[in-house]
């Protein structure tokens, strides 16, 4: 439907709307996350659910305890490699669609465990990461942040065209491959189709 | 003229109702997953869920049947503490009869205990 006739309807009181819209008017407001943390930002997670911060405002305070049931992972903490492959294993058993929040500075980066030799640096390496969140840990207030940019990035999602929701096309898998312990490192060290290390750069 | 019907008639539209509300928003899903949403089925999605790890042996452990001996004195004796604490609470103030009283049931219970020991009911096979 055109916008600006839309705009001149809903003046004369008339509110139209698209089943695409409702469709995500309802996804977006009942994200149920994954009940799950690694780490001390989980704690903050559970504060943000509580009601002092009522995470439940956004329809997101039904943490389900089965990944089948759940719609967002919010990887709570520091990822180490051995926690890796069931974390990644885990977001393989979640149905579509499904979106992952990196939550504090571990699970963005390795945050100050960087330099540990079992410590991830970076979920993203991994699986698709649709909002990250800085601190350590955030506060509540920035996870509620974070889930209103996942509500804005849902309702941004179409049916069909370019801006496509993933679990519509049928090419996209649902299933990362989970890393091996390998000699020295995890193989593969990071997953090239959602994650290219940076390019490095000449020493001036 | 009053037109004639059957009572039970609003019945079976209320029912009719009720059925399509439960079984409509149903329908509508499976026909969105059928004809707009593709499966996307996998190993992993398929897998068992156990915590993230990958699910080893099997599910069908067999347990001893013997072992109900092992749950019953277990609950004789978590049944028994209910009985020692206000036991131990009211103590001072008790007469010498309710003590004595006690006692006995201790008795008993230590004896059922023993039995149990001697038939060898205790030891994991």
């Amino acid at each position: 439907m055109d916008e600006g006739l839309k705009n001149e309807l809903s003046k004369q009181g008339v509110f139209t709307v698209t089943m695409q819209d409702v469709y995500n008017w309802g996804r977006k407001n009942s994200v149920w996350p994954l009940n799950f943390g690694l780490a001390c930002c989980a704690i903050e997670m559970i504060a943000a659910s509580m009601a002092r911060y009522d995470l439940a405002r956004f329809g997101a305070e039904v943490f389900r305890p089965s990944p089948r049931q759940a719609d967002l992972m919010i990887v709570a903490g520091t990822v180490t490699k051995k926690m890796l492959p069931q974390v990644v294993r885990l977001y393989n058993q979640m149905p579509e669609p499904k979106y992952v929040i990196a939550m504090g500075a571990c699970a963005i980066s390795g945050g100050p465990f960087k330099q540990g030799y079992n410590v991830l640096k970076g979920v993203d390496r991994f699986i698709p990461v649709d909002v990250h969140i800085p601190g350590c840990p955030p506060r509540p207030e920035a996870l509620i942040h974070a889930f209103l940019t996942l509500q804005e990035k849902i309702d941004r999602q179409t049916v069909s065209g370019p801006n496509q929701a993933r679990n519509f096309n049928a090419d996209l898998p649902s299933e990362f491959p989970i890393p091996q312990f390998g000699e020295h490192d995890l193989v593969p060290p990071y997953n090239p189709s959602v994650w290219q290390p940076p390019a490095p750069t000449k020493a001036a | 003229m009053p037109v004639e019907y059957n009572p039970y008639v609003l019945i079976v539209v209320l029912m009719i109702a009720a059925i399509g509300f439960a079984v409509g928003p149903l329908l509508m899903a499976y026909a969105w997953a059928k004809l707009i949403s593709p499966r996307k089925p996998g190993a992993d999605k398929q897998a068992t869920y156990e915590c993230g790890l990958e699910s080893k042996g099997d599910a069908w452990v067999q347990f001893r049947s013997e072992y109900y001996l092992y749950a019953i004195i277990f609950l004789i004796f978590d049944v028994e503490t209910i009985f020692l604490l206000p036991f131990a609470v009211a103590f001072t103030s008790l007469p010498a009869g309710a003590f004595i009283a006690m006692l006995v049931f201790l008795l008993l219970l230590v004896e059922g205990l023993v039995w149990a020991w001697q038939k060898g009911i205790l030891t994991w096979k």
